[in-house]
């Protein structure tokens, strides 16, 4: 059934910009805080209270939009939207409608279709337009629960009044969920590494809204489309859009219309309900915001914000395939997260191994940093220790399975891999004589299984050689007991 | 004592001098104000803290402490102004209750100064009429004639000056708001460039349009509380760097070789005959000054009414949103849906001249609706303003009627918006184009009643204004008092 439709996706998402105080005045932007404790009389919307624009929001939003390739205006202006509700103090939302700050963007990243056990069926680079960023002020909070007096009444919380926002509109690209899942997983590492904003969906400091349609493939004409809101995280936006397309292509294969609405995403129920017809929609009213003047942005400020920006997460996994070798897989978890990438490159450069690095940081350092529930930035173990370690490996000095209780310990201690080694009673046996001597002990105290193994079981080489490991301490090299054992059985 | 006799300067070397104590001043306000409690112009008598503060100054003097500029000067502030713990209601039954957590910035540059502010005034609602009729706590009457309106909307702030309540008063000027109601009541109103003084902590009418300035009993005075006032405020986007000159010390600059304009699409159809003698005879005094007089035109005015009207009511119908009944001042009683407490909350709570303008701005703004009109009343503003700009190429200042009539009788035309709105023909002009424009009292009509003189400068040449209108002043020498209220002690 699918295949007789094309679904068309567009995404509008809202970054909250992580400025210490709000964009318009100075109260503080801090999560958490006791309601209504951050607020002034200008986040209150108290009469005669004006709007005062912070300019670090200017710079985030500046930021942003040049990683998104979007072109910042040299004059973009405030805009009003109006409308009533109670966690809007002012009656309007200082917005920017018909001179946004930036426009015209595009990102070009990896996407790809997911199997039921939600593995990657095959990566494809894929551009998508980026129609506008602009930046506009957040509204308060409407509690409806869990308060004293909740059955009989609402509270407001106005500590997100006025914090910053940045809406991402995207262009009607989206030919999939799983591409709209991959571009709003990459505006958020993008956002992360420009250090603009949270990323953390669940407390609200990335919000998306989809319109969503569908239309039979090959037409030109756009099918009537209906707005998803309530997509709280990653997942919740992919699995809405699954459940929204299924459900208008149901609609239209009984021979009915979809109906152009705004629909909300129940996740307990995993399905959409409908929240306002187009009959319903607002007449925002919008009008140029009279108490701000023009936000002005010289083409000399545009170009310091873009020297000044790191290299972006798409780039950067290209580079580390061509420069480092790596697998695309590889290469795009480590850019997922722009601390994990620059200690990589470090652990490349100076363990002189890239391949080993990637590998060590992808399995055993995750599953390490995973266990403690740290952050990479925040472990004990520098890049420095991990290279010493693959050095280490590399000249034999230590065993791969060694290297195991070395990272262990360095993450817990960050001690020096050398200092370790030594601690543990040496690195790694190399000597053959040593090693000969322990094996023909082995052999000799294992008389049946000798036998067993002349007689045609050379699987037990194994048992041997793991025998002689033991004995060594754990130090013995593997490779040589196995060329020695071998040699001492097969006499 | 006379308030009215005392100018500011004076008020200040009196009390330096020990020949007069700041608090006998401040008395003298307070009684005022009880003894003309009838004519409704102060909502909220401030005598307890105006009294301490007068105390205070009082010690300083004896200490023989320099005194601030406007020490002994006492203030009465438009009640769309906000004073921290004093009740704020814009003249409104919506915010009847409200007490603001701030002060408003020229209040507080006022009281930096050494002003004292000893009351609010009536206004009408949110600075919505002309007349001070709409105001949900009773029209304010005029002192000169009591059966008549004192102007509006700051017709309060105009009748406390003009009867000797105070020395001086803040109004707010959106659309003449000051400069009407000093026509009106025979006093000197200054609005000034849009932008020049801080509008932190003015409810917004038209934010693009309105304008806080004084109301004093002379020029010189006005020229004081200008350079209180003006200069840019961190916590006001829209206002201006450009420096403050020393209003006061350029008063005395000669007028020889100004050029003022007489625009001739103000002196047409409409205007009283009698409006229009007495403001052409203060005109050609200029020439006593050495001032020389031209015809200009201001080809647009026929439109200004109108512009004036949408943009000012679709600002409004967003500016006044936040009155919801959610966070603050009056909410209706009702126990159902959020809707119809909205609806009953701004139903009750506004007046009908202010639910008018909320509907006309609303239309206006409406989708489908807003190029035809919001979006076309932009286009003429900006006709408006070059209408000035080449005006002033050929002249330096400007003199206008201030309104068609003297003031009106109570009730003539609170039935007739359309005509009430004319009122304001040549005053609106001025605020489309953000220039200054200061009025003063230039005689009385046949029936007593004071008729004010309009001029107008380009933007951020107050001082010219000032100097102007000082000069003029005292060719004039208006000196006569409001007969309809009762003689000073
Ligand atoms: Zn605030």
């Amino acid at each position: 059934m699918r295949e007789k439709y094309e679904v068309v996706i567009g995404l509008e998402v809202h970054a909250q910009l992580k400025t210490a105080s709000k964009i318009f005045c100075s109260c503080s932007t801090a999560f958490g805080a006791e309601p209504n404790s951050h607020t002034c009389p200008v986040c209150l919307g108290l009469p005669g209270a004006l709007p005062v624009l912070n300019g670090t929001a200017i710079e985030m939003a500046a930021r942003a939009a040049l990683a998104l390739n979007l072109r910042i205006n040299h004059e973009s202006i405030f805009s009003r939207k109006n409308y009533f509700y109670p966690d809007l103090p002012k009656g309007y939302q200082i917005s920017q409608y018909d001179r946004p700050f930036s426009e015209h963007g595009w990102v070009e990243i990896p996407t790809a279709e997911r199997n039921d056990a939600g593995h990657a069926k095959e990566w494809r680079l894929k551009k998508f337009g980026i129609t506008r960023l602009h930046i506009e002020e957040d509204a308060g909070k409407s509690l409806h629960e869990g308060l004293r007096e909740s059955s009989s009444k609402s509270y407001v919380d106005l500590n997100r009044s006025g914090v910053p926002l940045a809406e991402i509109v995207s262009e009607p690209d989206f030919r999939s969920s799983w591409e709209a899942y991959d571009y709003i997983q990459y505006l958020r590492r993008t956002l992360l590494y420009v250090d603009v904003c949270d990323g953390n969906m669940e407390e609200g400091n990335l919000r998306c809204d989809a319109n969503v349609s569908i239309r039979t493939r090959g037409s030109e004409r756009f099918g009537t489309k209906v707005e998803l809101k309530n997509l709280n995280s990653f997942r919740f936006v992919q699995k809405a859009l699954e459940y929204e397309i299924d459900r208008q292509i149901a609609v239209v294969e009984a021979g009915d219309r979809v109906v152009q609405e705004t629909r909300l995403w129940n996740e307990r129920e995993a399905r959409t309900y409908s929240m306002r017809s187009k009959e319903e929609a607002h007449d925002y009213r919008y009008f140029p915001e009279p108490d701000l003047p023009p936000i002005v942005v010289a083409v000399d400020q545009v170009a310091r914000v873009r020297e000044a920006l790191p290299e972006l997460p798409e780039p950067r996994r290209r580079r580390f395939v061509e420069e480092y070798g790596l697998a695309f897989d590889d290469a795009a978890q480590l850019v997922d997260n722009r601390a994990t990438a620059d200690f990589f490159e470090e652990t490349a450069r100076d363990s002189g191994n890239p391949k080993a690095a990637a590998n060590w940081i992808l399995n055993e350092l995750a599953r390490e940093l995973k266990s403690s529930g740290t952050e990479i930035t925040e472990s004990p173990l520098k890049s420095d220790n991990l290279s010493e370690m693959i050095r280490m490996i590399d000249s034999g000095a230590i065993s791969g399975k060694m290297a195991k209780e070395v990272l262990t310990e360095m993450c817990r201690s960050g001690a020096p891999a050398a200092e370790i080694v030594k601690g543990m009673g040496g690195g790694q046996v190399s000597d053959e004589s040593q090693i000969r001597e322990i094996a023909a002990r082995v052999v000799e105290s294992n008389p049946k299984q000798l036998d067993e193994y002349r007689a045609g079981r050379t699987a037990l080489l194994g048992f041997f050689v793991g025998q002689v490991i033991k004995q060594s301490g754990g130090r013995a090299n593997p490779r040589i007991v196995n060329e020695v054992v071998k040699e001492i059985l097969e006499r | 004592m006379d308030l009215r006799e005392f100018s500011i300067k004076s008020l200040r070397e009196e009390l330096a001098a020990g020949r007069l104590k700041a608090s006998d001043v401040c008395r003298t306000a307070l009684e005022r104000m009880q003894q003309l409690a009838d004519l409704n112009a102060v909502l909220t008598v401030m005598s307890d803290s105006a009294l301490a503060r007068a105390d205070e100054l009082d010690l300083a003097a004896q200490r023989g402490d320099s005194l601030p500029p406007l020490a002994g000067t006492m203030l009465a502030v438009k009640d769309v102004i906000v004073i921290e713990g004093t009740r704020a209601t814009g003249g409104s039954r919506i915010l009847y209750n409200y007490i603001p957590p701030y002060t408003a910035t020229a209040v507080k540059k006022l009281e930096a100064a050494g002003a004292i502010v000893v009351g609010k005034t009536n206004c009408d609602e949110f600075a919505m009429g002309s007349s001070t009729e709409n105001s949900a706590y009773g029209t304010v009457k005029n002192p000169w004639d009591t059966a008549r309106v004192p102007g509006g909307s700051s017709g309060g702030s105009a009748v406390v000056v003009s009867a000797g309540m105070t020395t001086a008063s803040l109004g707010s000027d959106t659309g003449g708001s000051i400069r009407q109601p000093a026509g009106f009541c025979g006093v000197v109103g200054l609005k000034p460039t849009y932008g020049r003084v801080s509008r932190y902590g003015l409810m917004s009418y038209g934010s693009s349009l309105d304008h806080i300035g004084p109301f004093a009993n002379r020029v010189e005075d006005a020229a004081e509380i200008l350079k209180a006032i003006a200069g840019h405020d961190p916590c006001d986007s829209t206002s201006s760097r450009v420096p403050v000159p020393d209003y006061v010390a350029l008063l005395q600059e000669e007028l020889r070789g100004l050029k003022v304009g007489v625009p001739r699409e103000y002196f047409g159809e409409g205007l009283d005959p009698e409006v229009k003698t007495r403001v052409e005879a203060a005109i050609n005094k200029f020439e006593e000054l050495g001032a020389g007089i031209i015809d200009i035109s201001l080809p647009h005015t026929e439109y200004a009414v109108p512009v004036y009207y949408l943009i000012a009511t679709a600002e409004a119908s967003s500016n006044l949103a936040r009155y919801d009944g959610v966070r603050y001042g009056f909410r209706a009683e009702t126990g159902s849906s959020l809707r119809e407490m909205y609806c009953r909350t701004r139903d009750e709570g506004f007046g009908a001249e202010v639910k008018r303008r909320i509907m006309l701005g609303t239309y206006a703004l409406s989708a489908g609706y807003y190029d035809q009109y919001y979006g076309k009343a932009q286009k003429v503003r900006s006709l408006i303003d070059k209408d000035f700009r080449e005006a002033f190429s050929l002249c330096d200042i400007i003199a206008t009627p201030v309104a068609p009539t003297t003031a009106f009788e109570i009730g003539e035309l609170i039935d007739d918006p359309l005509k009430m709105y004319l009122q304001d023909i040549y005053t609106v002009t001025v605020n489309l184009a953000g220039v200054p424009a200061i009025v003063l009292p230039c005689g009385a009509s046949t029936a007593g009643l004071p008729i004010g003189i309009q001029l107008i400068g380009p933007h951020f040449e107050e001082a010219r204004l000032l100097t102007a209108a000082h000069n003029l002043e005292r060719v004039i020498g208006f000196n006569q008092r409001p007969s309809a209220i009762g003689k000073v002690s």
